[in-house]
């Protein structure tokens, strides 16, 4: 067992320094690297997707080299990967593990799902208030409508 | 107040209400006071709504104010593909308070953050109308003589009104107890539900009018639109469940008012007009003195 899981690990080679994001629903990995807008990170990222997990199936994993996100930043993934480990590394030596936080605010990261708010046809940044975070419901600042987790999009 | 926009029911505290409907009594009793001759008041109507605008204007008017707008989008330049946000910080240009009604839900929170002039919501789509709220509010205290502890109905489609909605979870704040008249297709949504439960107040549902009748102080009609049934054939069983006749005001308590947002249809009979509790045209009438209220208040004429 030990074995078979250190071979996986290296489907994905280890940083010397910066941030695994790990345990990202596999589905949402390519959504991850979005909202952390790391499309334009010229530094040394590396992608696993469909991995095998033994914790959920198959998972997603992100190596972002010389990177450490402020918490604010990284709780903004937690909309999409609520399940999301975060590996800080120094050295190739793992320095701090904490799981995401949501958070109390989601600026401009989700789209409201309401097709007559004003959000989806005049060029506003979203705003969404987070009124339960482990059913994940959030408040449009704008319309007032809800967006639960089953009709979460991303922007 | 001044200078605050009122979006949303919500945007102003109980002791705010409370405020404008005390200075709504004052307009009501000296309705012609020349005390905005120095202001203009656009009204933006990106879809039509006659009623609401005129008694806005009726209001600006009555106090000396000059006013500007359009009646509906295809007199303005959205129709020539303009964004909200350019009509809206150009119009703020020529006024000094913004009344506006728009089919987009969230459309007048968006116009109030783009401009520094005051904005009144006078409707964004499904969402507020809060002028409207406060008017009822005014409408129920001002023929009770209190908003505490009464008997409120509300018949019709509760799914969708917003109306209702709006006026259910502000009484919420004054001990009410529900009685709410729907067919099955129409209930109250239970986000608004939760408002009630979050009170610890009662509420009960029925799916008959006559059985709420002798026990309110206030009965709140709306109209059943045909358009929200799935079924036509629902909509056939249940359009004349709801309709109010004058024969079936017998038993009812002597303060019974008999509200509507209007436009009626035909879910009040016309022989209720005549009736005394027949309350809904005086109601469109406390809505000039709200609105004047309202507008006096966010120009900083009055305290």
């Amino acid at each position: 067992m030990e074995k078979e899981d250190s071979r996986k690990e290296l489907k994905v080679s280890a940083i010397e320094n910066g941030t695994v994001i790990d345990h990202i629903p596999a589905e949402n990995v390519f959504q991850v690297i979005k909202i952390l807008n790391l499309e334009k990170y010229n530094n040394q990222v590396l992608i696993g997707s469909y991995l095998d997990s033994r914790k959920m199936g198959k998972k997603g994993i992100i190596k972002v080299s010389n990177k450490f996100f402020k918490s604010d930043e990284i709780n903004k993934i937690s909309l999409a990967a609520p399940s999301a480990t975060l590996i800080v590394i120094k050295n190739f030596e793992v320095v701090e593990k904490k799981k995401v936080e949501i958070p109390d605010r989601a600026d401009n990261i989700v789209k409201c799902f309401n097709p007559n708010c004003i959000t989806n046809h005049e060029e506003v940044p979203t705003r969404f208030t987070v009124i339960d975070k482990k059913e994940l419901r959030l408040r449009c600042h704008y319309c007032e409508k809800i967006t639960a987790r089953d009709n979460i999009t991303f922007r | 107040m001044k200078n605050k926009s009122l979006v949303s029911i919500n945007d102003f505290s109980r002791e705010e209400h409370i405020r404008i409907l005390d200075l709504a009594g004052a307009f009501e009793k000296y309705p012609k006071q020349r005390i905005l001759e120095d202001y203009v008041v656009a009204t933006l109507f990106f879809e039509p709504s006659t009623r609401t605008r005129l008694s806005f204007e009726s209001a600006a008017t009555r106090l000396g104010a000059r006013v500007i707008g359009f009646s509906d989008s295809s007199s303005s330049s959205t129709q020539k593909g303009e964004s909200l946000r350019d009509t809206i910080l150009t119009v703020s240009n020529y006024c000094d308070l913004i009344v506006m009604r728009h089919p987009r839900e969230g459309s007048a929170r968006f116009a109030s953050e783009v401009t520094k002039v005051p904005v009144i919501n006078a409707g964004d789509g499904a969402n507020q109308h809060p002028t409207q709220t406060l008017l009822d509010l005014y409408s129920i205290r001002k023929t009770q003589g209190s908003l505490d502890k009464l008997n409120i109905a509300f018949v019709g489609d509760l799914k969708y009104g917003r109306t209702v909605h709006s006026l259910v979870i502000a009484m919420c704040n004054y001990n009410t107890t529900f009685h709410l008249v729907s067919p099955q297709e129409l209930k109250l949504p239970s986000s608004v539900k939760m408002h009630i439960k979050d009170r610890n107040l009662a509420y009960y549902q029925y799916t008959e009018l006559q059985e709420v009748i002798s026990k309110v102080d206030i009965l709140y009609m709306t109209r059943i639109q045909k358009e929200r049934f799935s079924d036509p054939m629902e909509y056939e069983k249940v359009k004349n469940a709801y309709i109010l006749r004058n024969s079936m005001l017998d038993g009812s308590r002597s303060n019974l008012k008999i509200m509507h947002p209007l436009p009626r249809v035909n879910e009040i009979t016309t022989d209720v007009d005549t009736n005394p509790q027949a309350y809904y045209f005086t109601q469109a009438l406390n809505g000039v003195f709200v609105r004047q209220a309202l507008l006096a208040s966010i120009l900083g004429v009055v305290e």
